[in-house]
């Protein structure tokens, strides 16, 4: 085991990506001379060169095309948007071109393209830095969602993206690039198509993902200490969403809450509700409830920041009222 | 001053080539008003001398991102005629398995790209293939077709400017055929000359007169050869006219009937012929030979689509993501 973080993980994951296939490159803006807006790349450009690191204009719309073309062209290319806020000034490419081509060529083309973005609140950057999109994202058939919520999965996400035949998009929750603890030394690829039960309960199972799995881990700790053992899982894969691991843990607790740093209104907490009531609504012994953002850009205002976001005291408070 | 004629077997060639883009495409039209085929149905008719000129050039391992006006393309570069008319009927034996359609023909093998109806979101796609190539050290061009309504799209500078920075193999051409729908190129851009928005990008860029496929196929050589040999990319704009409406649903309020006679006299294929007439190249007979091969190239690419079949709709949900054996 070594201490590492979260940004050291993702950078780990690169550099051995980078070093294990001629065809794998990196790009983005700044991801280079300046080291990726969230030092994830730093030191690769000395590393690897200017042809395998590429510092791209601030064209997200042309250089995510060119790695989508790129992928198309034989390349293993991970494209590093500075966050999925300027996502948007690429989503033509993302939506209309990474997740059709398989399919409008009748399965003649892959596209096998890594999309690396941060995403999330909670910095008092106000709304046009604090979008959490990955919801969105996971709406779309044709590409696969990732959130890494753990140094393991920051280490081993990547590897196993890159190996998908199709597009992958990597949502890392910019609160989360500090996040420090211990790594195995051997620590690799993981699968990316099944969700992971972080702690195990049997009162009330607690559904998160990405940056707000840590606060529903402090959550379901503050509820132990009221005698309320929690499970908690970590969807990691936002799409194609892991059903079985979900209604697994509804059969035992029959109850579920979902948190979730999206809006309520049309997000992924709200497909995942519809799921439970598809799948195991008989099992349930009270309404599902979701701890979501409010419906408000994400205000500036600490105090208002705060009070916009899921947090620990919401999630047990959403508990306590669903045990009655 | 025309620029001379290739040599005979060659310019001939050019002319066959053309008419196949012509016939394949009234052919389509009648189908579509008998509603065989449906959807949206963009005809290329009058600019065919841009597609045939610029394919002429390339070589089978070069690779080709067209828009939804990309029939001709998708012909030239040697996507079956049989497999485009399966596709656009809806057939699985199409070129895209009846996926697509009209407007997102895609094959493969003759590195064809598509078939992109996203005005400008092709042009990344090709900067993506071309840094593919450029990587893995391959002499191959990638050329990139767009219509002048696209130079107005963000996309078309954000992939000017990055081609041009990083000098990856591309060929831009824009099929400059002065209306974008109904909107004309003076009421769209506020500079008209579009060879200063390439060459604002420090891309080496001329324009050529595109009912000419003598003049087009020079020009387009001359930039290939560049491209080829490693010197970033290049902008050609042809000149054209499209002689039908923008796509079938279209009354043409937007134009007068003889502005589009003035451009039909002057058409691709009828400058052409007259020139190999004159140069004694072509007679009546010879002709006639020519438009029976097309004929019968359309007629086998009709029965081919008629007999086609319909995908199961069991099948519904494939190729949405890659089958991945275990
Ligand atoms: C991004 C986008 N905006 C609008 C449209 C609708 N549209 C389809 S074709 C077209 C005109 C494009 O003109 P031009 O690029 O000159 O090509 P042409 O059709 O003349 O070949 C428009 C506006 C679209 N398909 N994509």
């Amino acid at each position: 085991m070594s201490r590492t973080t979260y940004r050291e993980a993702v950078r780990a994951a690169i550099r051995e990506a980078m070093q294990g296939d001629p065809r794998v490159f990196l790009m983005g803006e700044d991801v280079g001379a300046y080291g990726g807006c969230y030092a994830v790349s730093m030191g690769l450009l000395d590393e690897f060169g200017a042809d395998r690191v590429r510092d791209t204009p601030l064209s997200e719309s042309a250089f995510v095309g060119a790695g989508i073309g790129a992928a198309m062209g034989g390349q293993r290319p991970i494209v590093e948007i500075m966050t999925c806020n300027f996502s948007l000034l690429a989503l033509d490419q993302i939506m209309n071109n990474a997740a059709t081509i398989r399919h409008m060529s009748g399965g003649q083309l892959s596209i096998p393209v890594v999309i690396r973005m941060a995403t999330g609140a909670g910095r008092q950057l106000a709304a046009q830095h604090s979008h959490s999109l990955e919801g969105w994202y996971a709406h779309i058939p044709g590409i696969k969602v990732l959130a890494p919520a753990t140094l393991e999965d920051a280490r081993g996400m990547l590897p196993t993206a890159l190996e998908d035949p199709d597009p992958v998009l990597i949502f890392e929750h910019a609160g989360l690039y500090n996040l420090a603890g211990e790594l195995a030394d051997d620590a690799g690829a993981v699968p990316i198509d099944r969700a992971a039960v972080r702690r195990a309960g049997d009162r009330v199972t607690l559904v998160t993902y990405g940056g707000s799995l840590h606060k529903t881990l402090e959550a379901a700790e503050r509820l132990a200490g009221e005698g309320v053992e929690a499970e908690v899982i970590d969807l990691r894969t936002l799409r194609p969403l892991d059903d079985a691991t979900i209604m697994a843990s509804v059969r035992k607790t029959h109850r579920a809450v979902i948190v979730d740093e999206g809006w309520r209104s049309g997000s992924l907490a709200a497909e995942i509700v519809a799921r439970i009531m598809e799948q195991a609504l008989y099992e349930l012994d009270a309404p599902v409830a979701r701890v979501c953002s409010a419906e408000v850009p994400i205000p500036y205002a600490k105090h208002l920041e705060h009070a916009a976001l899921p947090q620990v005291e919401g999630i047990v408070a959403a508990v306590r009222a669903q045990l009655g | 001053m025309s620029d001379p004629l290739p040599e005979r077997e060659h310019a001939l060639d050019l002319l066959h080539q053309m008419l196949r883009i012509r016939r394949f495409e009234e052919k389509a039209a009648e189908l579509y008003t008998q509603e065989r085929i449906r959807g949206f149905l963009h005809l290329y008719i009058g600019e065919e001398a841009v597609a045939a000129g610029v394919m002429a050039t390339l070589r089978p391992d070069d690779a080709v991102v067209g828009t939804y006006r990309e029939h001709g393309h998708a012909l030239l570069k040697g996507v079956s005629a049989a497999s485009i008319m399966a596709e656009m009927f809806g057939k699985q034996e199409g070129c895209s398995r009846g996926r697509g359609g009209s407007m997102h023909l895609f094959d493969a093998k003759a590195r064809f790209y598509g078939g992109n109806a996203i005005v400008g979101g092709g042009l990344p796609l090709a900067v993506g293939l071309a840094l593919a190539d450029q990587r893995a050290g391959l002499s191959r061009v990638t050329v990139c077709f767009f219509g002048e309504g696209a130079m107005a799209e963000g996309e078309f500078h954000e992939s000017m400017n990055l081609a041009a920075l990083w000098r990856v193999p591309v060929l831009f051409v824009c099929e400059n055929n002065r209306y974008a729908m109904g909107t004309a190129l003076e009421r769209s851009e506020s500079e008209t000359d579009l060879v200063r928005h390439a060459e604002s990008y420090r891309v080496p860029a001329r324009a050529v007169d595109g009912m000419d496929v003598v003049a087009v196929e020079a020009a387009a050589r001359e930039a290939v050869e560049h491209v080829r040999a490693g010197e970033g990319p290049r902008f050609l704009e042809a000149q054209t006219y499209r002689f039908r409406a923008h796509s079938m649903f279209d009354a043409q309020l937007y134009r007068d009937k003889h502005e589009v006679e003035q451009w039909r006299g002057r058409g691709p294929i009828v400058r052409l012929q007259t020139r190999l007439r004159e140069a004694g190249w072509l007679d009546d007979d010879a002709l006639e030979a020519i438009e029976a091969r097309v004929r019968q190239e359309v007629a086998d690419a009709v029965a081919f689509a008629e007999a086609g079949t319909w995908e199961p709709v069991e099948e519904l949900l494939r190729d949405v993501y890659t089958e991945v054996p275990r």
